[in-house]
């Protein structure tokens, strides 16, 4: 396996410079995710307005898999309805897990750089902790996400 | 008796000698095989060791020639079985200088030996207002089974600190050792830090106290010669597969009297003299400890391993990993944003490390590209971590058979991960 198709160009700068890497002061809702295997933690925070995430952002430590994957996915979601993100959030999901999601990378614009994580199992979760606790912050639930 | 008896002939050939690392990696089949394309660089010594060919022909002979149930039949296999598996903990005993082999319970491992003396030894001595002391560089398996006691018993935990370099504060450790202090857990070899406990000293400490200790030997036994009596402990617990024996078998050594004195911990077959409904009569030492059928095959795999590693020499071996130890933390100190974590003045087979603006896990895939196997991770040593201050680090341990060769590839490993980051 080729470690430039882990490590893309877009991933290296993403984890450098990590985008919406702040709080945001009244957030609609805001929750931890933690992957206890690695320590990777991230708090999240969604601004909503109605049905559509006027501002995401997040705070934490990780990998550069996923701290690029929770930048590229606040950069994204900004300004999606609900449903949009959930869809991306199973998108996402299916992708990285299953060979044969049939999810078209072209599709997801700069997430799809992530697909070549799904050749390496064991970083898998190091991607999805950001969009489970997405999930998790769109369900409206308030306790701790954890990949366990 | 094929295998066993080549491999030691050969290496009693350079009795004397330093030891040869081509022969001993000779000795171990699967260290010869590409992985990612690259010779592989097994350095994830300290989380499981490989096994040299005397084991892994040990198991399967027991199971291709002589597999049966041991210590009640009188058939020729299960008498072959018993004498296998007796000769374990015979070798066992010699390998540990205990005095005598009903001083030794085999088990799956140094976590059943702990839970073992935590349950049965120490749950039945402590109340409330009494302390069980043990220190901030334990493996969780040293942690957790003196909370259960904690939790059952309402005494407490006290943890005697560590320094910036990874070593116990001995006076901090004396001076939690209190009036109320009834048992001392402490790890012979800090699995994360690579740092090597006083333990004579601290088991000294404690005695004049009349404190009973039991160490954690499973990081010490492969890279050095441990004799329970010289170190004067009550309990030592180890693990079989990281001392280049089978998984799901492991050791306890504890003394004589305290054992005989002991409850069971579990019930079952194996561990009775006579049994009716009214009353049970508990077998002797050490069988009162082993309910059920044992994992026989590990334990007669764990017996070759004794027989390897004396083959090939202890002394030989700490001499062998201590230059080793020495040359790589020199090369791994001189890559770019290395910082090792733990410098403690006696380690023994581990090395832990950050990189400047790396995460561990990134480490980690990147060298593995490279074929070489490290750890990431907090290595079951989550207060050390935080003791530190960070998540996670990268973790290269190393066994008998690495070579400077191998610290070289990891090196320029580590160095090609600045490149993919930069």
């Amino acid at each position: 396996m080729d470690l430039k198709s882990l490590y893309q160009d877009i991933i290296v700068d993403h984890n450098r410079s990590p985008r919406n890497f702040r709080r945001i002061e009244g957030a609609t809702r805001r929750i931890d995710g933690y992957n206890p295997l690695c320590g990777d933690r991230i708090t999240l925070y969604v601004k909503l307005s109605g049905d559509v995430i006027e501002d995401v952002s997040f705070e934490g430590s990780g990998c550069a898999i996923s701290t690029a994957s929770a930048s590229l996915m606040t950069e994204t979601l900004k300004g999606r309805r609900v449903e949009e993100a959930e869809q991306l959030f199973q998108s996402m999901h299916d992708l990285l897990t299953r060979e044969d999601s049939g999810v078209d990378p072209d599709s997801l614009g700069k997430l799809a750089a992530l697909e070549g994580v799904r050749d390496y199992p064991s970083r898998v979760k190091c991607a999805t902790l950001c969009w489970h606790t997405l999930h998790s912050a769109l369900q409206g639930d308030d306790q701790p996400v954890t990949t366990e | 008796m094929s295998t066993v008896s080549r491999s030691t002939a050969k290496h009693e050939q350079m009795a004397g000698a330093a030891l040869d690392v081509a022969a001993v990696r000779s000795d171990f089949p699967i260290l010869h095989q590409h992985v990612q394309g690259k010779p592989l660089v097994y350095l994830d010594n300290a989380a499981t060791s490989q096994k040299p060919a005397a084991v892994i022909e040990a198991v399967a002979r027991y199971y291709r020639e002589y597999n049966s149930n041991i210590h009640r039949g009188v058939h020729t296999l299960s008498e072959r079985a018993t004498e296998a598996y007796e000769g374990a903990r015979e070798k066992l005993r010699a390998f540990l200088n205990a005095a005598s082999t009903r001083e030794i319970v085999m088990l799956r491992g140094a976590t059943e030996a702990v839970n073992l003396v935590a349950q049965s030894f120490v749950r039945p001595r402590v109340g409330p207002g009494d302390e069980i002391l043990i220190t901030e560089m334990e493996h969780h398996s040293n942690i957790v089974p003196w909370q259960l006691v904690r939790d059952q018993t309402g005494c407490s935990l006290k943890v005697a600190p560590i320094d910036d370099r990874g070593e116990l504060v001995v006076e901090e450790f004396e001076r939690l050792l209190g009036p109320r202090t009834r048992f001392v857990g402490i790890g012979h070899v800090s699995n994360a830090l690579g740092t090597v406990n006083d333990v004579r000293h601290l088991v000294t400490l404690a005695h004049e106290r009349d404190v009973p200790v039991l160490v954690d030997g499973a990081q010490a036994v492969p890279h050095m010669a441990v004799d329970v009596r010289a170190l004067g402990c009550d309990f030592y617990a180890l693990s079989g597969h990281k001392m280049y024996g089978p998984t799901g078998i492991g050791a306890l050594y504890g003394r004589e009297a305290l054992l005989e004195d002991m409850p069971p911990y579990q019930g079952g077959g194996d561990m009775i003299r006579m049994v009716t409904f009214e009353r049970t009569v508990y077998n002797e030492l050490p069988y009162k400890f082993e309910a059920g059928t044992p994992n026989i095959a590990g334990g007669i795999g764990l017996g070759a391993a004794v027989d390897y590693l004396a083959s090939v020499g202890m002394g030989r071996i700490a001499a062998h990993e201590q230059a080793l130890m020495a040359y790589a933390s020199e090369r791994l100190a001189a890559v770019e944003g290395l910082r090792i974590i733990g410098t403690a003045t006696h380690k023994a087979g581990v090395i832990s490390f950050v990189m400047e603006d790396i995460h561990p896990h990134d480490l980690g895939t990147i060298v593995d590209a490279e074929g070489v196997a490290i750890r990431t991770g907090h290595h079951c040593a989550m207060p050390v971590m935080e003791r530190f201050g960070v998540p996670a680090t990268a973790r290269a341990s190393f066994g008998l058979y690495n070579t400077q060769e191998e610290v070289d590839t990891l090196a320029r490993a580590l160095e090609r991960a600045r490149e993919v980051f930069a």
